[in-house]
Parts: structure tokens; C-alpha cells; sequence
């Protein structure tokens, strides 16, 4: 294995400090004892003590949760329906009109997606709250969830399908049996970034709830915008944990599954 | 049939329903008049009176308002110039960090891609957020520019357009690494190996095989980044000045502070007309790699 | 490569095709009365799969057109053809996974057209195998058994009867990446198997093993296709594949059918200089006839040769163009003129090919063409008659060649 040219690590080097020094100072000063955020005064974990204690944040967290869990859901089985329609379906009326609904919505500012859908809600007469909210996030995720599902599907090895079918399964059958466990972890992946996008957005949530539902992000936009606080530190920590830990768990899994699969392979060519 | 019927009909009403009927109706507002009531426009569909005489009280007003008051068309050039600008940049640290990914050993690719990845599922709020505590006057760039001499003086960084390139720089770093790692990867190293047999220099090699080779890649990543900050409205509100004049904020400030629903969809109809020419051009810049792929 | 070659080599005797009454063949020539299978020729019998008129449009393509062919119960049939030839599409069409445009097809008497692939009694074994990558190798197999609703303990000897035929027995916990290509093309042949089909459609199912495994895997198939009584449709496009398994081969291209007949009549009375053409080599030669006694013609070929004396099963007027085709085989070389031959031309020797147990002379006539002969190198190769650049004596019997129209 060569070395890597002095410049290529320099540039690695300082990219991913870039990246990840202003995090890591957000975490440090998360453990600050002091109220002004850019002096050290000493380890302390009462920021922490004090956002348990905060009604309001928590609430917000609760709404979010509740909000992203449900539009993700949701999401995934739109989404997964939408990419099986572009990859299998054929041709039908409108099939422009539906791809270009689809991508459309990851290319659109979002204050434009807000804006919109306000504007409907208001004309349907809707009370905005933690039901807006989530149709607004499903609209927009199950496009995530159907462009991950789809580049699955377009890989999909359609001979397993026809086999199914050949073996006495109905065409949804065949899907249930055959498609659906092996797209899977593109259906879960899918689920997690429409869960992740939920959980982060702040403008079409700000366009779409109502005073009686408010999220995390808009609270904590809310609260930085009168600057920085050593809660809202200690709360973007705690995110911040809950996604590293997330992302190292599956790539790990990932890899060990990937490594196990190679090993299986080598290991039934070899006792042929 | 019915089965296909259903799978077809399902996610295509929610998408004509919650995504194409509300532009219909952003149209239809900007196309209206602002007036003191519930909701603040004029006029509104009316059964009774018929399609032509609600039509016919639709006008171009706002459009003409927008071009006449150069606050909004102040406001669209400053965001094609901090697009434009931010991707540079964002290019200019993005490829040298995908190129060094790309000519990485095998078995730590796998990790820098994570790396890369994770902030992109981390919140980005709290990713511009934790800027505002680096570059505040009192903040922990300062402190450590005056510990080390290099100035005596805090710098103002916050809440000026720099604060605002750098933070579209940090937050949509993956956007441009991830497309140039994948297209200079496929890169067959020796390509650059048969360049430099045939007399090529190392960086007449770069500049002749591995730029033109990774051009797909670098004009995806550059489109992912300019689509999207086009619109931005979270980083020049939190990172910005008050003289920061980007569109996605101004319509977010006619809407909730001024109120005035119909301009503020007119500024809505006018910033998607801007964006439909970038996003056809990326279109076809992946319908091109796809093709070429096959 | 023959038939007949096949029983010298055969890893175990070759039963009979057809009523298990039938005695072992022997190799050796003692041979034995042999009940003939060969339902194709007894104007009693019902073909299983009856082909009417069928035709196949995709777009502007024609892929199957206008065929008609009939295929009997436990017969192998093999489809020979290149690629886009339609050959893969007429066994889509009997799966269920394409519909004929024109024409419709019958199995045991039914029409095909409105059953659904789930619903037909026939089971196709995937050229990529299509094996379920979620499920281990018994519920692989067991899948299309547990669609039929059938009962659990008549599930498990089934597949147990399934794994013990394919010699898997060992596997059936293993996922498909577990266990080797060859081992992968068993399960297929398991699974599509083991809800007893009528027909069993076989799409390259040899294709992607190396060359010594399908030779082996060959025999295997031919063997359980006698054991189980199924009817066999194979998709081939190599022709020793298609010659070695299949009891009928029909030889495909544009979607048409050339010729349809046993391996031993496709080799040695090709229909056409495509079918020729197609398996083995050949030497075609072209002339024109004159009729000279019952199925006897003198064929006039290039300038200043001698014409050719040929006896063929064939109908040809005097003065018409026809094509001589001679299996490479069936030309003598010889360093001496021979003496009573039929036919006897003289050339140099412009290349050989050695293949170890056989050389492939390319001989140079006067009149510059090229004719292939080959030898069986029955002697060290120091000690041949003739190399290079040697002039040589070719001969061949007027038995030898075919004498064809197109």
C-alpha cells in the first residue's frame, strides 16, 4: 500500500478539522460552569441539569419526536410506493408530471415549500398544529425516501420478482416475500433520513405550526437568535451524541456484515 | 389492476395534492391584492360570481412592485452573488479533500466517507449555531487570533456577509465532496500513469486527465451547493448582518413581519423562475453521466 | 461431441429416454432392442406444448414470428440460436412473463394466454438462478411448495427428496452466497423442480459455471430429467450444450425455427448452410448440379476442377446453384494419391491447428480456396506424413457431404 503525498494528507487534515473543530468546541463549552459561553470557568454539567428541568424544551422534543416518527413513517410508505411506480410501474397518464413531482421538492428552497403549503392549509381552513406539520414533513421526505428506494430498485435483479411469480406467488405476494426483505435496508435507511430531515427542520416547520405546537428547532432558533446560550450547548450536545452514536452503530454493523458476506464467499468457493 | 390503480393513485394525489395544488395557489396570491382582513388578500374564489370575474381582478401588481422597489431586486442579485461566490469556495475546499479521499488507502475510505457524512445527519441548525460561538467578537477565533498575536483588535466577523460564506461553506461541504469522491474514485489511476508515461508533468496530468475526468462530479456538487443556498434563509439569518440581504430571508421577513402575503408570493414565483434555469442544467449534467455510465 | 461419443465418456450408463421398460444401453455395439422415443414422428401423439402461429412484436421488433412447433411430454428440447434470436423469448412466452402478440400457445391442450405465470404448471430455472438471497437453501426450495398450501410434513419430504436428487443435502441451511456457483445452479434446479411441473424451462442454466463443471452438470441434468419424467425446454446458444442434453434441437434465427430434428440429424443432414453453418465446422461448397441418377448429382465448382460426385437426398434441376456442405471430418488427407476414391482434390497446406488429439489441415486448392480437413494425430506428431507448405491429397466419399439449396 502506497503512502499518501504530504498534500493530499495536509488537505485531509485541515478539511476535517474544519469540519469537526466547530463541533468539538460546541461540545466543550457545553461543560462550561460559566454563563458566558467564550470563558472557561470550569467543568460543570448544570447546563445539562437545567434543560431537564426546562418544560418548554422538553415539550418541544416531545413534539418532535412525535412529529418526525409519524411523517417518516408515513414517508417510507409513500415514498417506497412513488419509487416503485418510477422504476416498475411503466407507463401511465402523467408519469412526467409524477417524476417531476418527486424531485422537484429536493431542489425547492424551503421557504418556498413553506410558504406554499401555509397557504393551503390556511385556505382548507386548518387549524396548524402537530397535524400540518406532518403532512408538510411527509410531502417532503417521501421524496428522500423514494429517490433512496428507487436507486435499490433500479439495481434490483428483476429475475427474483419473475421467479416468485413462476413459483406460484401473486404479484403482491411476490412483492412482500421477495421485494420488500431484500430492498429492506434501503427501506430503513430511506425511514432514517426522512427521520433526520423531520427532526431538523426549522423553516417549513416555522411556516407550518401553529401556536400550539412548536418544535425543537424552532425553539431553539427562537433561542439563538438572542445569542449563544450554554443550554441550547448542552441540548445541540446531546443531538449531537444521539447521531454519532447512531451512524458509527450502522456503519459498523455494515461493514461487519460485509466482511462476514465476503468470508462466507470465499469460504464456499474454496470447498467446491 | 386496481392493485397497480392504488400504488399509482396514492403517492400520486398526496404529491398533486400538498405539493402542485399549494404552487397553484402561491400563483394565484401573488397574482392578488393585499388587503386588512382575514385572510390579508383579495379576492377570493367565489362560486357565485363565476371564474371570469375572478379572474379578471387578478393583476401583475405585485410583479411590478417587486421590480420597481429595489430592495427585492437588490436582494436577488445579492443572493446570486453569495451563491455563486460560497460554491467557489466551497469547490475550491471540497475537490483537494475528495481527491485526497479518493487516492486514500482502500481500507480507510470506507471511514473518511463516514466522516464526511455524519455532520450531513447531524442538525443543521446547530451546525450554523456553532459558528456564532467561534466568530463573535468576544468569540473562540478571536481569543485564540489575539493569544497568538497575529491581531490586537477583534475582528467583526459576525453578522457580516464573511460569517455568511463561512458558514455555507462549513454546512454544505458534504454536498460538494461526496459527487467529486464518486466520480474521480472511478478514476482509473492509470490513466494518470499513461499520462505522465507519455510525457505528461504531474500537474499537466492533473489539469489534461483527472479535472476533465471529474467534471460530471464537480458540476453536480456545484449545483447541489448554488441550488440550495440560493434559498437559504438559516445561515444569513444566524450568521448574517442586518445589510445581508438574501431573497429566502426577505420573503420570510414579508411574511411574517410585514405581513403582505401576495408580494411575498410574488417574491416566491420570482425566486423559483431563478432557480428553474440551474435545475435544469444539473438535470441534464446527471441524465449525461447516467448515460454515460451505461 | 456426438451421441454416439457420449456413452464412451459417460460417468455412469445413459438409460434410455422414454418408458422406464426401456433396457440399459451398452456401449460396445451389442446392441440392444431399444424402444425409440420419438413422439415427434407417431401422428397418434399430442404434443404437450403446441406453438400456433405465434408471433412476437416489440416495437418495430419482431422477436418470434409467425411460429408453429409442437414439443412432447418428456421430451428435452432444447432452442439453439445467437443471441436475439427469440429463442429466450418463446421460453418468456411459455412462463407467463411475455404474451404472444399474434397466435396463442397450448399446454396439454389448454390455451395459455390468460393464466398468470403464478398460475401455470410450469416452472422456469433462471439463467442468474434468481435465488432468494433472504432465505436459506431449504426455504429456497420450499417456497414454491409452501404457495400451494401444501401440508408442512409433505413439504418437508418433498424437499428432502429434492436436496437428495441435487446431492444437497449438506447445504440446506446455508443463505445462496454460502455455497459455490455450481452448487447455486442445484438449488435452482431444486426449486424449479420441486413443485413437480409439467415443463421445466431451463434458460442457460449452464451458463456461468466453467467449462469442466458444465460438461459434468450436463450429464446431471440429463440424468434427472430421465429420473423425474419432466419435460425439459432448454435455452442454449452453445451447441454442444444443446447437442449433448437435448432429445430434439431447434435451431433458431430472427425469431424463426430453421430446423428442428434429433443432434444426429441436425450434425449430419443440416437443412440450410445457416444450420451447417451453425454447429461445427464445415466446408461449404459452392457449384452447380446436375441430376446424374436417383439422389445422384455431378456438381460443377470452380475453373479447371474436376466435378465433384455427390449422392444426397436432395431435389435439384439441372444448372442449379447449390451448396456442397462436408464436415471436416469427413475429408481424407493423404501425402500419396489415394487410389478409388469419389472425390479427389490436390492443395498445399496453408495452416494446421493442432488440438492434441486431432490436427485441422487448412489446405490451399490451385484455385485459391480453402478446405478444411482433419485427422486423428494417431501418431506422434514427429513422425506425420505432412507440414506446412507439403502438397497433399484430400478425399472424401460421395456419401460424405450434403447437398443443400440455401
Amino acid at each position: 500500500m502506497k503512502r499518501m503525498s504530504w498534500f493530499n494528507t495536509v488537505s485531509l487534515t485541515l478539511g476535517f478539522a474544519f469540519l469537526y473543530v466547530p463541533m468539538l468546541i460546541l461540545v466543550i463549552y457545553s461543560f462550561n460552569a460559566s454563563k458566558l459561553v467564550t470563558v472557561w470557568a470550569g467543568f460543570s454539567t448544570k447546563w445539562y441539569g437545567e434543560l431537564l428541568q426546562n418544560e418548554a424544551f422538553l415539550n418541544a422534543a416531545w413534539v418532535t419526536i412525535k412529529v418526525a416518527v409519524i411523517s417518516s413513517t408515513i414517508a417510507t410508505v409513500l415514498g417506497t410506493m412513488a419509487a416503485y411506480v418510477l422504476v416498475r410501474g411503466g407507463r401511465f397518464m402523467g408519469r412526467t408530471l409524477f417524476s417531476g413531482m418527486i424531485y422537484a421538492p429536493l431542489v425547492m428552497p424551503e421557504v418556498i415549500t413553506g410558504l406554499s403549503l401555509l397557504l393551503l392549509f390556511i385556505g382548507l381552513g386548518l387549524d396548524r398544529g402537530v397535524m400540518t406539520i406532518v403532512l408538510a414533513h411527509t410531502t417532503f421526505s417521501m421524496c428522500y425516501v423514494s429517490v433512496v428506494v428507487s436507486s435499490r430498485l433500479v439495481t434490483f435483479d428483476r429475475s427474483l420478482e419473475e421467479a416468485a411469480l413462476d413459483l406460484g406467488c401473486s404479484p403482491s405476494e411476490a412483492f412482500r416475500l421477495v421485494t420488500l426483505p431484500i430492498i429492506a435496508p434501503a427501506v430503513i435507511s430511506g425511514w432514517l433520513l426522512a427521520f433526520t430531515l423531520s427532526l431538523d427542520d426549522l423553516v417549513i416547520a416555522s411556516f407550518t405550526s401553529g401556536p400550539a405546537a412548536t418544535t425543537l428547532p424552532i425553539k431553539i432558533y427562537s433561542a439563538v437568535r438572542l445569542g449563544v446560550s450554554p443550554e441550547i450547548n448542552a441540548l445541540s450536545t446531546l443531538m449531537i451524541a444521539v447521531v454519532t452514536i447512531g451512524v458509527i452503530t450502522a456503519s459498523l454493523v455494515n461493514k461487519r456484515q460485509m466482511v462476514r458476506q465476503k468470508r462466507d464467499e470465499r469460504a464456499a468457493e474454496r470447498s467446491a | 389492476m386496481m392493485r397497480r390503480f392504488t400504488l399509482i393513485a396514492v403517492p400520486y394525489l398526496w404529491l398533486l395534492a400538498l405539493f402542485l395544488v399549494p404552487f397553484v395557489i402561491v400563483l394565484k396570491i401573488s397574482l392578488s391584492d393585499v388587503e386588512l382582513a382575514r385572510p390579508p388578500y383579495a379576492p377570493h374564489f367565489d362560486w357565485a360570481t363565476g371564474i371570469w370575474a375572478f379572474l379578471s381582478e387578478l393583476d401583475f401588481e405585485n410583479f411590478t412592485w417587486l421590480a420597481e422597489d429595489d430592495l427585492y431586486w437588490k436582494a436577488y442579485l445579492s443572493s446570486l452573488k453569495i451563491a455563486v461566490v460560497s460554491t467557489f469556495f466551497t469547490l475550491l475546499v471540497g475537490y483537494p479533500m475528495a481527491y485526497a479521499m479518493a487516492r486514500a488507502p482502500q481500507e480507510w475510505r470506507a471511514t473518511l466517507m463516514m466522516l464526511v457524512i455524519l455532520p450531513f445527519w447531524t442538525s443543521f441548525l446547530i451546525r450554523v449555531y456553532a459558528w456564532m460561538g467561534i466568530l463573535s467578537n468576544e468569540g473562540f477565533l478571536n481569543q485564540f487570533l489575539m493569544w497568538t498575536g497575529v491581531i490586537s483588535e477583534p475582528l467583526t466577523i459576525l453578522n457580516t456577509n464573511a460569517a455568511v460564506y463561512i458558514g455555507i461553506v462549513y454546512t454544505y461541504l458534504p454536498f460538494m465532496i461526496l459527487p467529486i469522491y464518486a466520480a474521480l474514485e472511478r478514476l482509473d489511476e492509470s490513466l494518470i500513469e499513461a499520462a505522465e508515461d507519455l510525457g505528461c508533468s504531474r500537474l499537466s496530468a492533473f489539469w489534461l486527465v483527472t479535472i476533465p475526468l471529474s467534471k460530471t462530479g464537480i458540476i453536480a456538487g456545484c449545483f447541489l451547493v448554488f441550488i440550495p443556498v440560493l434559498g437559504e434563509f438559516v445561515i444569513p439569518s444566524l450568521l448574517g448582518g442586518s445589510d445581508t440581504l438574501m431573497i429566502g430571508k426577505v420573503l420570510w421577513e414579508e411574511f411574517f413581519s410585514n405581513r403582505d402575503w401576495p408580494v411575498a408570493s410574488a417574491v416566491a414565483v420570482v425566486l423559483l423562475l431563478l432557480l428553474i434555469i440551474p435545475i435544469v442544467l444539473f438535470q441534464r449534467n446527471q441524465q449525461k453521466q447516467q448515460e454515460a455510465e451505461q | 461431441m456426438l451421441r454416439p461419443a457420449l456413452c464412451l465418456f459417460a460417468p455412469k450408463p445413459l438409460i434410455a429416454r422414454g418408458p422406464s421398460l426401456a433396457p440399459v444401453r451398452t456401449c460396445g455395439g451389442r446392441s440392444l432392442t431399444i424402444p425409440v422415443f420419438e413422439p415427434w414422428n407417431d401422428p397418434e401423439a399430442k404434443p404437450l406444448i403446441q406453438f400456433q402461429n405465434v408471433t412476437k412484436r416489440f416495437g418495430d421488433f419482431t422477436a418470434i414470428d409467425d411460429l408453429t412447433i409442437g414439443i412432447y411430454e418428456k421430451e428435452f428440447f432444447a432452442l439453439l440460436g445467437p443471441s436475439g434470436c427469440g429463442k429466450t423469448t418463446m421460453m418468456r412466452m411459455l412462463a407467463g412473463f411475455e404474451t404472444p402478440t399474434e397466435g396463442s400457445i397450448y399446454l396439454a391442450g389448454q390455451d395459455m394466454a390468460p393464466v398468470p405465470p403464478n398460475k401455470r404448471a410450469t416452472n422456469m430455472m433462471f439463467q442468474s438462478y434468481a435465488l432468494f438471497p433472504h432465505l436459506s437453501i431449504w426455504e429456497n426450495i420450499a417456497f414454491g411448495l409452501k404457495r400451494e398450501k401444501m401440508p408442512k410434513h409433505d413439504i418437508n419430504d418433498r424437499v428432502e427428496e429434492m436436496l437428495r436428487l441435487t446431492r444437497l443435502e449438506k447445504f440446506a441451511n446455508r443463505k445462496p452466497h454460502q455455497i459455490s456457483g455450481g452448487q447455486r445452479q442445484r438449488v435452482a434446479l431444486a426449486r424449479s423442480l420441486a413443485k413437480h411441473p409439467k415443463l421445466l424451462l431451463l434458460d442457460e442454466p449452464l451458463g456461468a459455471l466453467d467449462k469442466k463443471l458444465r460438461q459434468d452438470t450436463q450429464f446431471e441434468l440429463m440424468d434427472i430429467q430421465e429420473k423425474t419424467g419432466t419435460t425439459f425446454v432448454i435455452v442454449t446458444h452453445d451447441q454442444e450444450e444443446a447437442m449433448t442434453v437435448a432429445s430434439r434441437v431447434a435451431v433458431m434465427d430472427h425469431g424463426k425455427i430453421i430446423q428442428v430434428a434429433t443432434p444426429d440429424r441436425i450434425y449430419e443432414t443440416p437443412n440450410s448452410v445457416y444450420v451447417a453453418d451453425f454447429i461445427g465446422e464445415v466446408n461449404i461448397i459452392d457449384g452447380t448440379a446436375t441430376p446424374n441418377g436417383p439422389d445422384s448429382y455431378s456438381v460443377a465448382w470452380k475453373d479447371g476442377q474436376a466435378p465433384l460426385n455427390v449422392q444426397s437426398p436432395a431435389d435439384f434441376s439441372e444448372g442449379q446453384t447449390c451448396h456442397l456442405a462436408i464436415r471436416p471430418e469427413k475429408v481424407t488427407i493423404n501425402a500419396e494419391k489415394p487410389e478409388g476414391v469419389d472425390n479427389l482434390v490436390q492443395g498445399k497446406i496453408l495452416d494446421i491447428a493442432y488440438l492434441g488429439n486431432i490436427s485441422t489441415y487448412h489446405v490451399e486448392l490451385p484455385s485459391g480456396a480453402v478446405i478444411k480437413a482433419q485427422s486423428a494425430n494417431t501418431r506422434r506428431i514427429s513422425r506425420r506424413a505432412f507440414t506446412w507448405e507439403d502438397t497433399v491429397w484430400l478425399s472424401w466419399t460421395a456419401t460424405a457431404g450434403v447437398l443443400l439449396a440455401e
